[in-house]
């Protein structure tokens, strides 16, 4: 089944006519990895498809339903991990994933403490944010990202910042979201280690 | 089918819970950051007290200008701290984050509104009246000033909010924000300074309180609609 697909989409930057016409379909539990030289517009679609960005146009159907890239529901299904890693560096880490998982859903402490651990975050979790290194700023957004509980995870060069082990955990992160039946449309050129066939490749700059 | 379960044991925040946790968040942060809030306080403090020290000593004189001070110090401080309303947690992708979290963004936008108002708003009422002294006002007209005060920095707030969020896009917003913000603030500044002139002349200032009472009702109604698209046009 076709968790996601776009038809026609068109999208100016400026005097640029980035997408004309882009089309994708994502099933369930597939991974669609895009790629593209700089520029060629991968935050820019992941954007549009996170409601952020008005496109020109846009027919998007989530879950064979036809539907605003605004629309409420669909915002409560997805969770955007874009290049900022949305923190406030004056709350301390579990503050700031407390704050963040609250404002989606109620969550105990134990399903905190649980995604801090899968993300190796226990040392530095209950440090002032500003006192972090950029990759343990990601590893605490990751955390957010879990703890989302949504089934559309769009992720924007997400091993940015990340030492060897934390790659390696954003593909084990993404297997295990596939898993649970989510989706995932990931911006990056790192292998993430997934099966051939729960990956799909996009690449930007060269059909669209 | 199998995706739902997925998110089956999530139970989803209210609209007005996860509005409190901002503005429980915004009060957190501001406790761990207080140069934020004091300085507006601080600014109005100092403007006030320069007009016995740069006008007259005289008391009886600057009774007279009072109102007016009290009120443009207050429009002025609170304007300062307005730049930040939103600009923090657009700078940070918290903004972003707003916008998709499946929460009424007006709902979110009203309560950093409002959490802004507690920092800046009532501070600048509670201490009003002390620099009341310094210009001459009398005990009995302290009331009428704190009440007042109180009705019009809410609306302040309200009306800065749009324009917080009009200036999202904007580099350094300060200017035009107040550009934008000061002519929607004068009627509060001409009532709220002919309410503090009657209270100083010991006369009955309900009807103006009403009237701010009423800028204020307008402004909750509609403030928070506005700021909400606002916002959603700065972050794009």
């Amino acid at each position: 089944m076709v968790e996601l697909s776009v038809k026609n989409l068109q999208v100016f930057r400026g005097e640029r006519h980035l997408f004309r016409g882009l089309a994708l379909a994502v099933p369930a539990q597939r991974c669609l990895q895009i790629t593209g030289a700089n520029g060629a517009g991968k935050t820019t679609l992941l954007r549009v498809l996170a409601g952020l960005l008005e496109p020109e146009s846009l027919e998007l159907r989530w879950r064979e339903r036809a539907i605003s890239p605004r629309d409420a529901g669909y915002h409560g299904e997805l969770a955007y991990y874009g290049h900022d890693a949305a923190l406030k560096a004056d709350l301390t880490g579990l503050e700031n994933i407390r704050f963040a998982a609250g404002l989606r859903s109620r969550l105990g402490p134990a399903a905190l403490a649980a995604a801090i651990a899968r993300v190796g975050a226990q040392k530095f979790a209950d440090r002032l944010v500003r006192t972090l290194s950029a990759g343990q700023k990601r590893r605490i957004a990751l955390a957010n990202l879990l703890l989302s509980g949504s089934s559309l995870w769009l992720l924007d060069e997400p091993a940015t910042n990340l030492d060897a082990a934390g790659q390696a955990l954003i593909g084990e992160l993404i297997g295990e979201q596939l898993a649970r039946g989510g989706t995932v449309i990931a911006a990056t050129h790192q292998d993430l280690g997934l099966a051939a066939t729960a990956r799909i490749a996009l690449e930007l700059g060269s059909s669209a | 089918m199998n995706s739902a379960a997925n998110s089956a044991h999530f139970v989803r925040t209210g609209a007005l819970a996860a509005a409190l946790k901002i503005l429980q968040r915004d009060l957190r942060l501001a406790v761990r950051r207080p140069g934020q809030w004091l300085q507006p306080l601080v600014f109005f403090a100092v403007v006030t007290l320069l007009f016995p020290l740069g006008y007259t000593p005289e008391l009886d004189k600057l009774r007279a200008i009072a109102p007016g001070v009290l009120w443009v110090g207050a429009l002025l401080a609170s304007m300062l701290a307005l730049d930040s309303l939103f600009r923090e947690d657009a700078a940070d992708g918290t903004l972003e984050q707003f916008l998709i979290c499946g929460q009424p963004l007006v709902g979110l936008v009203a309560a950093k509104t409002l959490a802004h108002w507690l920092l800046t708003g009532l501070p600048l009422t509670l201490i009003a009246p002390l620099l009341g002294v310094a210009l001459g006002v009398p005990v009995a007209a302290m009331p009428g000033i704190l009440s007042s005060l109180a009705l019009g920095s809410v609306t302040l707030s309200l009306i800065g909010a749009i324009g917080a969020g009009l200036t999202l896009g904007v580099r350094r917003g300060g200017v035009l924000l107040s550009m934008l913000t000061l002519p929607l603030a004068v009627p509060v500044l001409v009532f709220g300074a002919r309410a503090t002139e009657l209270a100083i002349a010991g006369e009955s200032l309900t009807g103006v309180l009403y009237l701010l009472a009423a800028l204020a009702v307008l402004g909750a109604t509609l403030a928070p609609l506005a700021a909400a698209a606002a916002v959603r046009i700065g972050v794009e």
